[in-house]
């Protein structure tokens, strides 16, 4: 004990913090996205009335581990012709803005990497850094599939960061503060969904299409697209975009729930378990619409963007702000 | 009506508008339409049957290979007399090879082979229909599986002793 506050002491408390975070935040998205592959799959089969994966380990739960052997032994295929650097940054430039998203999520009263003031606004920079490196996925891989589903992806994540942004600040105005923790503290009584519904179903809506899923997943449309952006990547480089695909679903559940759902705020139970209980119930949300809803066509989704979700989001905000004026 | 005025509407104008918001909130509607029946399937159990593991009762009318059937006043043998009527009738010649035996004290023909090439039967039915004596019905074998054309070329003799035994 005294040795471990030598060296707290040695490198500084908040270096400790970071790495402690650091781990932390690793530890999270692999097993979201371990626990995320098998529920999809189990989602599917159910709401198809099938079984879905139930052959390795009991019901299937040890599937996630055989596919990342698998991933994992395939031979990484470089196609001829691709921009070599872009190709190769590409998926590990898809990560980054995914992990510095965990650092201003409170999971408990605690239990946070980093309080920062401009909370919110680090993860919709952050978030908005994906875009480029799917774009810079598909400009790289030399295939037209990828090349539309990069486009796409670009124009869609344009219109929906939007109105995502202009529903998030709706609740800022009510609690005069970015800092994630303060708005937690401040759903204490009420959480935030009943003040402002509208809001969360923008958001929702707004964030579904950012993580391009279905039914807005036109970059990856497979019936058009083959898989759109990561049509040429196999092996590990394919599963890292897998990966960031459902920790962005993990991530947008979790700001609805920290913004909306009364954060990691409970009764009885401890903070964390409410947390995580709230966020994977967006979660199944999700996957449920994946498997209920069609996919629209473009000039549907940019249409739903511009035309009617940005207006309603726009006046949103100002009746929050006159209620709040007055 | 003619207007120029951003905040005029001509009637028309208006119920378009009006129109746009009543497909939203169908739209709105049709989608927790949709979920419903989604969550519902969910939570009912799943109908997919676990195949090599499970087996659903097969129906009584299913038609497999024929299969030579148990004499019901002497489940010891089948009726069969070796008359040679499915052999003459099958319009696909499939079954190769019928031979029976005359035994001591036994007023009719005993089959003792009975080569039925499953490779070219149709399942018509036809010896089935034809039998004077009944011998003849579909079995419930549905997943024969073989390396060779020669693993279905069925003696049913054999396949009946075989079945007599076991039961």
């Amino acid at each position: 004990m005294e040795r471990l506050t030598d060296i707290i002491t040695l490198v500084g408390a908040e270096t400790v913090r970071a790495i402690a975070g650091l781990i932390g935040v690793l530890i999270i998205v692999v097993i979201n996205a371990i626990l995320l592959t098998w529920a999809e799959r189990k989602v599917a089969g159910h709401m198809q009335r099938r079984i879905g994966p139930k052959e390795v380990g009991p019901y299937g739960l040890i599937q996630p581990f055989a596919d990342t052997i698998k991933l994992l032994g395939k031979e990484l295929l470089v196609p001829k012709d691709v921009a070599k650097p872009l190709y190769h940054l590409a998926p590990i430039l898809i990560f980054i803005p995914v992990l510095v998203s965990f650092i201003v999520i409170p999971f408990d009263t605690h239990l946070q990497v980093k309080d920062i003031t401009m909370g919110i606004l680090v993860i919709l920079a952050f978030s908005s850094l994906s875009v480029f490196s799917i774009l810079i996925a598909g400009w790289g891989s030399q295939n037209k599939y990828s090349l539309i589903g990069a486009v796409r992806s670009v124009a869609q994540n344009i219109a929906y960061e939007i109105p995502l942004l202009l529903s998030l600040l709706a609740i800022v105005f009510m609690t005069n503060s970015f800092s994630l923790k303060t708005i937690v503290e401040a759903q204490k009584g009420t959480w935030f969904v009943f003040y402002q519904p509208i809001a969360f179903l923008i958001f929702f809506i707004a964030g579904v299409a950012e993580t391009n899923r279905t039914p807005f997943d036109l970059p990856e449309a497979e019936s058009e697209l083959v898989a759109g952006f990561h049509t040429e990547y196999s092996g590990m480089r394919f599963a890292l975009f897998f990966l960031a695909e459902y920790t962005n679903i993990f991530i947008v559940s979790a700001i609805a729930t920290t913004f909306f759902l009364g954060g990691y705020s409970g009764p009885v139970l401890p903070g964390i378990i409410w947390f995580f209980l709230k966020t994977y119930a967006l979660v199944f949300v999700i996957l449920w619409f994946r498997w209920t809803f069609p996919r629209v066509r473009f000039d549907q989704l940019l249409n739903f963007s511009w035309k009617i979700l940005i207006p309603l989001s726009f006046i949103n905000l100002l009746v929050t702000g006159g209620i709040l004026k007055l | 009506m003619h207007n120029d005025g951003m905040w005029i509407y001509g009637w028309h104008e208006v119920f378009r508008r009006m129109k746009v918001v009543a497909d939203i909130v169908k739209g709105a509607i049709s989608l927790l339409v949709g979920m419903g029946v989604t969550i519902k399937a969910f939570l009912s159990p799943t109908v997919t049957v676990q195949y090599p593991r499970q087996t659903i009762t097969i129906p009584p009318r299913f038609r497999g290979h024929t299969k030579l059937v148990a004499d019901p006043k002497n489940p010891e043998k089948t009726p069969c007399i070796v008359c040679g009527m499915c052999v003459r009738n099958c319009p696909s010649h499939s079954i190769k090879k019928v031979e029976g035996e005359k035994k001591e004290g036994e007023k009719t023909k005993t089959v003792t082979e009975y080569i039925l090439d499953f490779t070219t039967c149709s399942q018509c039915g036809i010896c089935v229909e034809t039998c004077p004596v009944d011998a003849l019905a579909f079995s419930a074998d549905y997943n024969p599986a073989g390396y060779r054309r020669e693993d279905f070329h069925y003696d049913l003799v054999k396949e009946f002793e075989k079945r007599r035994t076991r039961e």
